[in-house]
């Protein structure tokens, strides 16, 4: 009753006056609330963003500030999309971003099926498999070095307690054909539990009543699996798979300290070959254009993979 | 119907669960392998730790820990023993090794500009993002969608292009190697997951609340400091720690724009070497100092860990 009072007189009170009476505008507190943080992302991003497209049309060293700076036009988009060395580079990072996100999807789905049985300990166990992906990829990366040694590193211990071989031989970062598992093998230790917990997700968001009409109707626990459990977790796969495909195509800092990008370059991904061409050989001009195509490629890639997604979800 | 079951006809059976059970506590195990191999190798002695074949049972050590806090210089037996009693622990296993102790390492420095860095943007972006998240969820602003996908993509760009144009900036505004310059960077990185995280806590605060308030006189501000902000502790508590793991672990831009004063312990760690190569128990040491937070953390947000790897986009 008192409230209803309250809203009528809130209700007959003008505009203008209500509006003194309450401070500043909804209008206003909003652009005051959303602004700073707008602002900031426009002078740490943008700004530097449209910067960086300028200096890809020149060629500008960082090293050498004072040199004159000369306008190529595109020039270096043109010697980039020629250049052989970044197109190996793309290769690396295409077989780098294919091979562990297919291990994440498979192995993490198969986790996320099973703890979705609710055995005894379930929960506890699901956290034990998260701590992975929680910590430092640089700092774990780096420790990872270690298990790698040939000789004296767990890994190779381990590996040669298997199969047999002698663990001296077993040098996976120094070796061409297997450095580039190295870095596979570590990213897919640290982010399947990613994709588990978005898997997991999507297994718990099947109603059970579904199963239970498939029960009635019954269907296999084969047909099942292909016609409710996977359609119906789909749109999650997707989307863990759209989240891991951006992180591992901008991937730097696992592989800068597991490899560097060596033996030679058989593990230079993109992120590496822009540091090596930024950073060490001090071509910026020449690196920002290379950036600037990387950012369009993931932004490229990502919004036509949304859009697949939402088709997913719609159906 | 089914004839004679009397609990759920589609609940997994005991066997599908022990068989469940079994596999996952077997890649539990081994996924954590790693990490136990990291805090044993901490209490190796140098000699321990490369051996081979790989020791599991050992004789411990603070050995790691000593050499990661201190820098030692080699000196002659002779000289050693002229000295008086060593002084403390770390001195006396230094001395074993013919060397003594010539005074604090760089850890402590970088780890303690990893926290003021960490702590620093994490304020801000929580703060920054509990503002805006509020503006998006309450207000009508013109073009919302359009700027939260602009506030979300600014997270897309490779660390290291964004780093190339950054580092030329800070070098002209004095910023490179400064703990204001990475704590306002990772502000910037962080403000995006904390806008739609937030965003998402606040939407499922019924509007209700704030307009009891303002009926009963305050006004809108108020209203959001008095019945919002209590209601959206929990979430504000779990974005915090979410930008704060992400500070702390960051290492591409740290590694490019600081190199002495300011930098943090991800790019000081693998730096560490002793004599003839890496000392890997000190880096274990230096890495086990640094990850124990990290599980802590990990520990207290498992309920809330979904939303925040996805940037709200799923939740339980």
């Amino acid at each position: 009753m008192l409230n209803r009072t309250a809203d009528s007189v809130a209700r007959a009170t003008p505009e203008p006056l209500a509006r003194k009476v309450r401070g500043i505008s909804d209008k206003g507190l909003a652009w005051l609330f959303i602004s700073p943080t707008i602002l900031l992302l426009l002078a740490i991003n943008i700004f530097p963003l449209f910067w960086a497209i300028y200096l890809s049309f020149t060629n500008f060293r960082a090293n050498r500030p004072n040199e004159v700076v000369k306008n190529l036009g595109l020039a270096n988009y043109k010697r980039i999309l020629a250049d052989q060395d970044i197109w190996i580079a793309m290769q690396t990072t295409a077989h780098f971003v294919f091979w562990t996100i297919l291990l994440q999807t498979l192995i993490g789905f198969t986790l996320a099926w099973l703890i979705d049985r609710k055995f005894r300990g379930h929960a506890f166990w699901t956290t034990i498999i998260l701590v992975p992906m929680m910590l430092s990829p640089a700092v774990v990366g780096n420790f990872w070095r270690f298990l790698y040694e040939p000789q004296i590193g767990l890994f190779a211990y381990a590996v040669s307690f298997v199969t047999g071989i002698p663990a001296t031989e077993i040098s996976m970062l120094s070796n061409v054909s297997l450095a580039p598992w190295s870095i596979i093998i570590v990213d897919t230790w640290m982010w399947t539990p990613y994709v588990m917990l978005i898997c997991l997700a999507g297994l718990r968001s099947i109603p059970e009543y579904i199963y239970e009409a498939a029960e009635v109707d019954r269907a296999s626990n084969w047909r099942q699996f292909w016609s409710i459990t996977l359609p119906m977790a789909l749109p999650f796969i997707m989307l863990a798979v759209l989240f891991r495909g951006i992180e591992n195509f901008k991937m730097f800092d696992m592989v800068n300290l597991l490899t560097g990008g060596g033996p030679g370059s058989t593990t230079e991904v993109a992120s590496i070959t822009l540091k090596r061409q930024a950073f060490e050989s001090w071509r910026t001009g020449y690196s920002s254009a290379f950036a600037i195509i990387l950012f369009v490629a993931v932004f490229g890639l990502a919004n036509i993979y949304v859009k697949a997604l939402n088709k997913v979800k719609q159906r | 119907m089914s004839l004679t079951s009397a609990h759920s006809v589609v609940a997994p059976s005991a066997t599908s669960k022990r068989v469940a059970g079994t596999i996952i506590v077997a890649y539990a195990l081994i996924s954590i392998v790693p990490l136990l191999w990291i805090f044993a190798t901490s209490f190796k002695t140098p000699p321990d730790s490369i051996a081979y074949p790989p020791k599991i049972l050992f004789q411990p050590s603070l050995e790691g820990y000593c050499n990661l806090f201190s820098t030692r210089t080699r000196q002659t037996p002779e000289y050693i023993n002229s000295l008086g009693p060593a002084t403390g622990l770390c001195d006396e296993t230094v001395r074993k090794r013919n060397m003594v102790i010539a005074g604090p390492s760089n850890f402590m420095p970088r780890f303690v500009n990893s926290l003021i860095i960490a702590f620093g943007s994490t304020f801000c972006a929580v703060f920054l993002g509990t503002l805006s998240a509020y503006g998006f969820s309450r207000f009508k602003v013109p073009l919302a969608d359009d700027l939260l996908f602009f506030i979300l993509s600014t997270r897309m760009m490779p660390p290291i292009a964004v780093a190339i144009p950054i580092y030329l900036m800070y070098r002209e505004l004095g910023l490179s190697d400064t703990a204001l310059g990475m704590i306002l960077l990772y502000t910037a990185v962080n403000v995006s997951l904390a806008v739609w995280l937030l965003k998402g806590f606040i939407d499922e605060i019924p509007r209700e609340y704030e307009e009891a308030a303002m009926i009963d006189g305050y006004t809108r501000l108020q209203a959001f400091w008095r019945t919002v902000l209590p209601q959206a502790t929990t979430g504000i508590a779990a974005t915090a720690i979410f930008c704060l793991i992400f500070a702390w672990n960051e290492y591409a831009f740290a590694a490019l724009l600081t190199s002495g004063t300011a930098q943090t312990a991800p790019p000081f760690i693998p730096t560490i070497i002793g004599e003839g190569g890496q000392d890997w128990p000190a880096v274990a040491a230096g890495t086990t100092i640094f990850l124990v937070p990290i599980l802590v953390f990990t520990i207290l947000l498992r309920k809330q860990l979904l939303r925040g790897i996805t940037f709200g986009a799923v939740r339980k």
